[in-house]
């Protein structure tokens, strides 16, 4: 238990980034064996958070605590409860499939880009293991410069666009957020202790502007009807390793900043905004799946239907019961896996065709009959078929919903409809029908390290809508924790 | 009247004396050798200021000490400045010399100037009264006009330094006359007789209140900000990449220890008046310089207004002392030292960010343009990792030493009750980070156009890299400057 293994999550692929980027992208063989080798170690690295987590226990489990910044207070103050270290681990396990993802399609600085992956991959886990409100923002922020990057410099045409709204539209949230975090920490008497926050007696006014400040903050992170335009334009833009990384994990920082700060920091604003946050949640769950229906470009299909899942997630927190936050943070991880998937799928027609035009394809059952399986697998359970991930938290978020309130139970459910239609449908014009694309009938069905990592996900989609009790096991404690905390009043 | 006459204690004026004793030596040894040698004037200013450093150090011994028949001061804030000022004035001849040798300005008076501002802000670091304020100042100010100027033929540069001197003269005009209304109202040219005197609240408020104006007027200009702006952008683009570097830097110094010794030393009693005008310019010149940067093509001119909201931001500080009217020691020292650090960290990343200008320079190509940096991370990966690290830590975006500095700026701000002014700031740094992305955005993302390898020297390199990891490691571990920040202003207010 001495082994402080979040320190290792975070530092290992930060600290291997180095070697890699000093190998310098002429020696390409090198830099992917290297950085397989440093995404691979951290992995490793996270598997004792799980193998030595204690399930009854509620708190924060693995806790390390050094001085930081002893002028403010600031701690270097790490730990992981239920809810957060399930991240960790689909973090680290993501970052293995990003590098094998970029292994020989990247063409161009794969030195750097393998370093900006294993960069980002240290400073998620930071964000998931901080408990120091400062240092939560520090790796926040800092997480924005390798995506930034990563869009910039090896996506496609509008990239530079698609950067640099990405950026400075998450930014404007997070500047919102620093200065209420240097409140909290200044009314809690120099305390940046994002555990001692929970504990602050707040006055309604000073909760509700707490709550609007983090809001916009996580709102956009991820991403919430109406802020949700980066995301169609950073994922389209991004490579296919970028897609996967936002997607998978970088949405998902939103959703968990609002279970760490929002809920429990401002429990009665929350109950306040609850009947608005649920009402944006379900547009976006509507809206967005009819956004997605008429998408001709597939990467933006699966980007909305990104932004419709995870209005399932938010819509799940605001309902304020355990089915409903314990199905949200098993949609988020699920999510996780299959936007991975779908976007590693796409990826890999992307490579072959360098088109994303649902037009342009179809018929590539004929060609790509092992591709076309996976494909449809990941597909199925995008729309939430039973016996996948997707599946499990959908249901569970629909039975809190109904529990909560039929009518908004009945809305949320419109998603399993909307869902298949837009998923099975572009399915459907890619893979079957006759060959139209004469580019199509030449397609190569996917090599042996595809393959890999299509099965890696397809077992953890299936595991985890077999036999989801493992992932739930961990998170029920510090679930009911959590309701504790946001049912009590500060008022 | 001998018998009244002590021989002043020379020990605390050691290292001004000591520079302008040099200074003598370098005036002839320039006479002396041939312009093949050349470096011979550069080494023996870099030995000077590394001596000054060294009595600096000798001579500090914690102790407030008053000499010179109270001119002059010698507190632990005027050795920090100092030190701060000799290692920004070395870096930037560092920084310089290829250029100068290049484009032939490598001569003696170069560096006599150079000397002559540092010895100017010195004097103002240590002032303990009106009149040694003012001389330092001018001093400063007076090298600085020339030293704009000092590549004869460019009229840009002519131009500049034209305006410069106009606006500075008229600055110092304003400043003076500002202190002779003080001075008409407390009878006092010494800055501690001042306070005594406006503690005992015998003087007449409205000629203070009248003279404050002009006093802030004053210390505005020198620190650039707004609405005393104008010439910052004018005379970091006019001047000669070199003295740009050095006017963004080392004075920051002086005009922040003038701004401390004027306000907070002297007219503390007046700070309710004199906050709510530093607050206004603080917000005008956060807004003003983030917007106006985006307009520019040219990156010294980026920089200039860029520096302007830097000032701003700083100004945000030292707003932040007094809240109310209760006067907490502890609130005042957090708001000082946080825009002492915040000076110091910009000075740094200024440094950078210029270095990286004239890294790309070479004779006859001024790469001033914004776009002379599109492509770098094609031509050299590592120098655009450290541009990389100076943009992103002025616009404030951690593991970098502004994003500390914007920290501690805002933590003051929101102790001192000013939460809407904090949500402006941020917001306004937000477009800020634009224009800083936008340099990312051409080193990493756009091909190059020009491919010729960089020509600086192994010096060049060693000291923009030690540059570069300083601001990210100092990001990455704040507390050893944040706190010898606020442990000299503990010892000297």
């Amino acid at each position: 238990m001495n082994a402080n293994f979040l320190s290792l999550a975070i530092w290992v692929p930060i600290l291997g980034a180095i070697p890699v980027l000093l190998l310098g992208s002429e020696r390409r063989f090198l830099v992917r064996w290297v950085a397989l080798a440093v995404a691979l170690a951290g992995f490793a690295v996270t598997l004792p958070l799980y193998t030595g987590f204690d399930t009854t226990q509620a708190g924060m489990q693995f806790v390390e605590k050094l001085r930081w910044v002893p002028r403010f207070n600031l701690e270097y103050l790490l730990g992981v409860d239920g809810i957060s270290m399930p991240f960790i681990l689909l973090n680290s396990f993501i970052t293995i499939l990003v590098v094998l993802a970029g292994w020989d399609v990247i063409e161009k600085k794969q030195a750097q880009y393998m370093g900006a992956f294993l960069i980002m991959s240290g400073l998620m886990n930071g964000i998931f293991s901080a408990l120091d409100g400062i240092l939560f923002y520090v790796f926040f922020e800092a997480s924005l410069i390798p995506m930034y990057l990563i869009i910039g410099v090896w996506g496609g045409p509008n990239r530079v666009y698609a950067a640099i709204k990405f950026f400075l539209y998450t930014l404007l949230g997070s500047l919102l957020m620093l200065v209420a975090l240097i409140w909290l920490f200044l009314t809690s008497g120099g305390s940046a202790n994002i555990l001692d926050w929970h504990q602050l007696q707040l006055g309604m006014t000073p909760q509700i502007l707490i709550f609007i400040a983090f809001l916009v903050s996580f709102a956009v992170k991820v991403p919430m009807w109406p802020v949700h335009t980066w995301l169609p334009d950073a994922h389209v833009e991004a490579p296919t390793g970028g897609s996967v990384v936002l997607a998978a994990i970088a949405l998902k920082l939103g959703a968990y900043g609002f279970i760490r700060f929002s809920l429990p920091i401002a429990p009665d604003a929350s109950h306040y905004f609850a009947p608005l946050m649920i009402a944006l949640s379900l547009t976006a769950v509507i809206y967005i799946g009819f956004v997605a229906l008429v998408q001709t470009d597939m990467k933006k299909l699966v980007a909305y239907s990104s932004i419709a899942h995870m209005g399932f997630v938010t819509l799940g927190f605001f309902i304020f019961n355990p089915l409903g936050i314990e199905g949200s943070l098993v949609q988020m991880i699920s999510h996780g896996f299959i936007s991975a998937a779908m976007f590693l799928c796409i990826g890999v027609m992307y490579d072959r065709m360098h088109s994303r035009q649902i037009a342009d394809y179809g018929g590539v059952v004929n060609t790509m009959p092992k591709f076309a399986a996976f494909f449809m697998l990941f597909s199925m359970a995008n729309v939430g078929l039973p016996a996948t991930s997707g599946f499990v938290g959908e249901f569970m978020v629909i039975l809190g919903a109904v529990k909560f309130n039929f009518w908004v139970g009945m809305a949320a459910a419109v998603t399993l409809i909307l869902g298949a239609a837009y998923t099975l449908w572009m399915y459907k014009r890619v893979v079957f029908g006759a060959i139209t694309n004469p580019h199509v009938a030449d397609l190569s069905d996917i090599g042996l390290r595809e393959f890999l990592i299509l099965a890696l996900l397809a077992a953890c989609v299936l595991a985890m809508g077999l036999y989801p009790y493992p992932f739930t096991e961990v998170m029920h404690a510090s679930v009911d924790n959590l309701l504790k905390h946001v049912a009590a009043s500060k008022l | 009247m001998l018998n009244n006459f002590v021989i002043p204690d020379f020990y605390p004026v050691a290292p001004e004396i000591f520079l302008l004793a040099m200074s003598f030596i370098i005036l002839f040894a320039d006479l002396l050798f041939s312009a093949t040698q050349r470096w011979v004037a550069s080494t023996l200013t870099t030995i000077t200021l590394l001596g000054c450093a060294a009595l600096t150090v000798a001579t500090a011994d914690g102790q407030t000490t008053l000499t010179l028949s109270s001119l002059f001061v010698d507190d632990l804030l005027a050795d920090f400045l100092k030190l701060m000022t000799y290692l920004s004035v070395v870096m930037v001849l560092l920084y310089g010399r290829q250029y100068l040798v290049e484009r032939g300005l490598d001569k003696g008076e170069f560096y006599l100037l150079v000397l002559y501002a540092t010895l100017g802000m010195m004097v103002m670091i240590s002032a303990a009264n009106l009149l040694t304020l003012y001389l330092g100042l001018e001093l400063m100010s007076l090298a600085l006009y020339a030293l704009v100027a000092i590549d004869r033929d460019s009229a840009r540069a002519t131009e500049a330094a034209m305006k410069y001197f106009v606006l500075g003269a008229l600055a110092s005009g304003l400043l003076l006359y500002g202190m002779s209304m003080i001075y008409g109202a407390t009878g006092n040219l010494d800055i501690a007789d001042i306070s005594q005197v406006l503690y005992q609240g015998q003087a007449d408020k409205t000629v203070l209140v009248f003279g404050l104006v002009f006093i802030v007027a004053g210390i505005a200009f020198k620190l650039g900000v707004v609405p005393f702006h104008m010439w910052i952008p004018d005379v970091y683009h006019g001047a000669p990449t070199v003295v740009t570097m050095l006017i963004g830097s080392a004075p920051k110094f002086a005009a922040f220890a003038m701004a401390l010794r004027l306000l907070v030393y002297a007219l503390f009693p007046l700070v309710a008046e004199w906050q709510q005008m530093l607050l206004i310019m603080a917000v005008l010149s956060i807004a003003l310089g983030n917007l106006a940067a985006v307009a520019q093509k040219n990156i010294k001119r980026m920089l200039a207004y860029s520096a302007i909201s830097h000032m701003g931001f700083m100004l945000l500080g030292l707003t932040s002392g007094v809240i109310g009217h209760e006067i907490d020691p502890f609130t005042a020292i957090n708001a000082y030292s946080s825009a002492l650090y915040y000076t110091v960290a910009y000075v740094l990343m200024s440094l950078g960010s210029f270095a990286m200008v004239l890294l790309l320079s070479r004779t006859g190509h001024e790469a001033e343009q914004l776009d002379d940096f599109k492509g770098l991370n094609q031509r050299s990966p590592w120098f655009a990792a450290m541009m990389l690290i100076f943009m992103l830590s002025m616009a404030g975006i951690p593991f970098f030493i502004g994003f500390f500095a914007k920290f501690s700026v805002l933590t003051a701000a929101i102790t001192a009750g000013h939460i809407t002014i904090a949500v402006v700031a941020v917001m306004f740094s937000l477009v800020g980070a634009f224009y800083y992305l936008r340099i990312i955005k051409l080193m990493y993302f756009d091909a190059p156009v020009e491919t010729a390898s960089l020509t600086a020297t192994p010096t060049f390199r060693i000291l923009l890299s030690l540059n570069g990891i300083a601001v990210a490691a100092f990001g990455l571990f704040p507390d050893a400057i944040m706190t010898i920040c606020t442990a000299v202003l503990l010892h000297s207010l």
